[in-house]
Parts: C-alpha cells; sequence; structure tokens
C-alpha cells in the first residue's frame, strides 16, 4: 500500500477499531445461534448480533472508501470484504473485552452488557463528529444500541437477584471479565487524534457516566464491582488474547481457502 | 421528465418488504429520492436496520421491477442520514400491518417513553398484553402475548 497521510491513516484506524469492535461481538453472538437457553433469547442474541454485524459493515465500508481514495490508485485495494476477512490477528484492533469466550449464559449477558453501555455513551457523543459518514452510523446505530441496553440490562438484573445458581453464575462472570473493562476508557493514539481533530469521542470522559450506568443496574441486582482487580489493555493496538485468533480461523476460513469465493 | 418520475414511483409501489410481505417498500418510507438522469433512474434507499438482511433483496427487486417496466439504466444507492424511522411508516401501512396480525408501532419514535408502549393485540383488540420478547423473528418486530384472548403476536417497534 503505498503511504497515506498521517491524519488520514488515524481516521482509517480509529474506523477500523469501532468497525473490528461490532465484528467480533457479533461473531461471539451469532455462536450463539440454535444454541440459546430457550428459544425467544436465541432470537434475541442473533438479533444483537445482526445488529452489530449491520454495524461494523458500514464502518468497514467507510474505511474501505477511504483507504481507496487516499492510495489514489486506479484500482480499488479495500473493500468491506477485504478488511473483515484478510487482515491478520494483529491488525485487529477490537477491545479485549469482546473477543472473550461466550461462556455461560451469565457471562454472555455481562459482556453485552458492559459493551451496549459504553456503545450508548460513546454514540450519543459520535453522533456530533464533524465527520458525517461516522455521525450518520452513530446516529442509526444508537437506535439499535438503546435496545440492547435494556435487554442486557434486564437479564443482569434477573440474573443478579435471582437463584444462588444464577447469583453464583453472574459472580463469576463479573470476576472473569472486570479486567477487560479498563481498555474502554483508554484512548490508543488513533483515537486521541480522532477526537483533537472533533472526529473521535474522548473515551476517558466516558468512564464516569459507564460506572453510573453499571452501579445503578447491579445495585439493583444486588452485585457490586470488584475491587483491586488489574485491568487488561492492548487489543485496541492488535495485542489480543488467545481467543482471537480462533475466532478469525472460523471467520474468515472460506476466504482463506478459497480466495475471491462468492454465493 | 415529470411523467417517468411519477412512473416510477408507481412501479416503486409493486415491490414489497421480503418480510413483511403487506407493506410495499413506500408504505415503509425506506424509498428517500428518485432522481432521473437522461435515461438512467436512481433510487435512493435507506435501511431500516443497520443489519438489515433485507436490503440486499430489495435493491434486486426494485432493479427486477423497473427491468420488466422498460427501463435499461438503473442506479440502486443507498444512504444512512437521516436515519430510518417508524415515523416514516405510511397510515395505510400501519393499517395493512395490523389488518396482517401485526401491532403497528404505537408512538412516534420521539415520544417519551418509546419503550414502554404496551400495544393492542391486534386479534381481539385488547390491551391488556405482555411483552414476551424483545426480539422478534426480524430485527424490526418483538413478540408480544394477549392476556385476554391469549393469543401471541408481533409488534413492529418504534424505532
Amino acid at each position: 500500500m503505498p503511504p497515506i497521510n498521517l491524519s488520514t491513516l488515524q481516521l482509517i484506524n480509529y474506523t477500523l477499531h469501532l468497525a473490528d469492535s461490532t465484528l467480533i461481538l457479533a461473531q461471539r453472538n451469532a455462536e450463539w445461534c440454535g444454541h440459546g437457553p430457550v428459544l425467544e433469547q436465541d432470537i434475541a442474541i442473533t438479533n444483537i448480533s445482526l445488529d452489530l454485524l449491520g454495524q461494523s459493515r458500514n464502518f468497514y465500508q467507510y474505511a474501505a472508501a477511504l483507504i481507496n481514495q487516499s492510495t489514489k490508485q486506479s484500482e480499488t485495494i479495500a473493500s468491506e470484504d477485504s478488511l473483515a476477512y484478510l487482515r491478520t490477528e494483529r491488525e485487529f484492533k477490537n477491545f479485549l473485552l469482546v473477543e472473550q469466550p461466550n461462556g455461560d449464559w451469565g457471562q454472555t449477558i455481562l459482556r453485552q452488557f458492559f459493551f451496549s453501555a459504553y456503545q450508548q455513551l460513546l454514540y450519543k457523543k459520535l453522533k456530533d463528529s464533524s465527520d458525517e459518514q461516522l455521525a450518520a452510523i452513530a446516529i442509526k446505530s444508537l437506535k439499535e444500541v438503546n435496545y440492547h441496553v435494556r435487554w442486557s440490562r434486564e437479564w443482569i438484573i434477573r440474573l443478579g437477584d435471582g437463584t444462588e445458581e444464577s447469583r453464583n453464575r453472574i459472580v463469576r462472570a463479573i470476576q472473569e471479565l472486570w479486567r477487560y473493562t479498563g481498555e474502554l476508557f483508554m484512548p490508543a493514539d488513533y483515537e486521541e487524534k480522532a477526537f483533537t481533530n472533533g472526529i473521535g469521542v474522548n473515551t476517558s470522559l466516558l468512564k464516569n457516566d459507564w460506572l453510573a450506568i453499571i452501579n445503578e443496574v447491579f445495585e439493583e441486582a444486588t452485585l457490586s464491582i470488584p475491587e483491586n482487580i488489574y485491568m487488561q489493555s492492548g487489543g485496541k493496538e492488535g495485542i489480543h488474547t488467545e481467543h482471537l485468533g480462533f475466532i478469525l480461523t472460523d471467520l474468515q476460513y472460506m476466504q482463506r481457502v478459497y480466495p475471491g469465493a462468492k454465493w | 421528465m415529470l411523467d417517468i418520475d411519477k412512473q416510477v414511483w408507481k412501479i416503486l409501489e409493486e415491490v414489497t418488504d421480503p418480510e413483511v410481505p403487506v407493506l410495499t417498500i413506500l408504505d415503509l418510507g425506506i424509498v428517500r429520492a428518485v432522481l432521473i438522469n437522461g435515461k438512467t433512474i436512481e433510487v435512493i434507499i435507506t435501511p431500516t436496520y443497520s443489519g438489515c438482511p433485507a436490503m440486499d433483496v430489495i435493491s434486486t427487486a426494485i432493479r427486477m421491477k423497473l427491468l420488466e417496466h422498460g427501463f435499461k439504466y438503473i442506479k440502486i444507492s443507498s444512504v444512512l442520514s437521516p436515519a430510518w424511522t417508524t415515523d416514516w411508516m405510511s397510515e395505510e401501512g400501519k393499517r395493512k400491518l395490523l389488518e396482517y396480525g401485526i401491532a403497528p408501532p404505537k408512538t412516534r419514535s420521539d415520544g417519551l417513553n418509546i419503550f414502554n408502549a404496551s400495544p393492542a393485540c391486534p386479534h381481539c383488540k385488547s390491551g391488556n398484553t405482555t411483552m414476551i420478547s424483545e426480539f422478534g423473528s426480524t430485527a424490526c418486530k418483538s413478540l408480544y402475548q394477549c392476556n385476554d384472548c391469549k393469543e401471541p403476536f408481533d409488534y413492529f417497534k418504534c424505532h
């Protein structure tokens, strides 16, 4: 790829980060298809998966357009498919949180709640982005995310304030996943560049509002936020947990084995 | 020119939503514009939900219908902004939904409480209904049950 000027490159990376996080969680949720605890919830989690997949396609299409414009070549070199199917693990910029295994229903719900609450705050700010396309995607996506927050928060309360079994499971999920929430509010270089340009959102400023949402729901669910947990990070810079490689193996299999295969 | 414009809009009335076949794409409010540039007809549509799988089918259906009516140069484009809302659904569309057994969106999308609008049962018209699942058979619907006639039904969510 010929050199791209720095600010465009940062915008591309920022857009890819938004795309990757939504794609990977869509893929994780899709693993539930046909395996949900009851039919209605199987349908719910896969509906959420589909919303996230749609959001990621919008981001990938935009990133591909930016790449193609900036390289000024006659042939197009990037597409939503090439960005999703032909990038390697180290090139993915998704949060560590979204690549974590589904575990049990409690862990899946908690991961969704943490992420949806974050997305809701993010998109409420991103809709005022000076970048028209990112703003349009944010406004569109926010309507969907509002439903995801409502659905997952109700499940947290149901599980936390439910039976001993459901409570134990959600407590275990909190112990497991809390360490991946710090990264949501630690801006990477490209995020800092994006928000100083008025394009992106300063995610470090979302932390208090996010904690307030979590606290409010946890209180109703009789749960608490764990203390003294070391926060893992690196996903946004391409340093992932072992899980991402396995997800990509599944996700990218067809295009890797049959390059250019079409339906 | 004006006649072609009218003719194209008339043809679009024949294209229905593959998932809710009683609704035309005009009832749904997803056709944003028709542009006529020489021989080329451009139809601009907007998705209902980001991941709506019906969009590709709808694009193809629009193309096929226009081809059937003798148009050769067709372009279908998609825009995200302004974001689609159920407020754009026609009154005729809402009536057809209800007749089909799907409760239409109850309030405006900017209403104070779009989530807690308990829809009336499309079968027995009772207002005494319970939500079974936030998410239904397609992205745009949730699943309800009537507490009086006990029938389950789909509700087209406010969006």
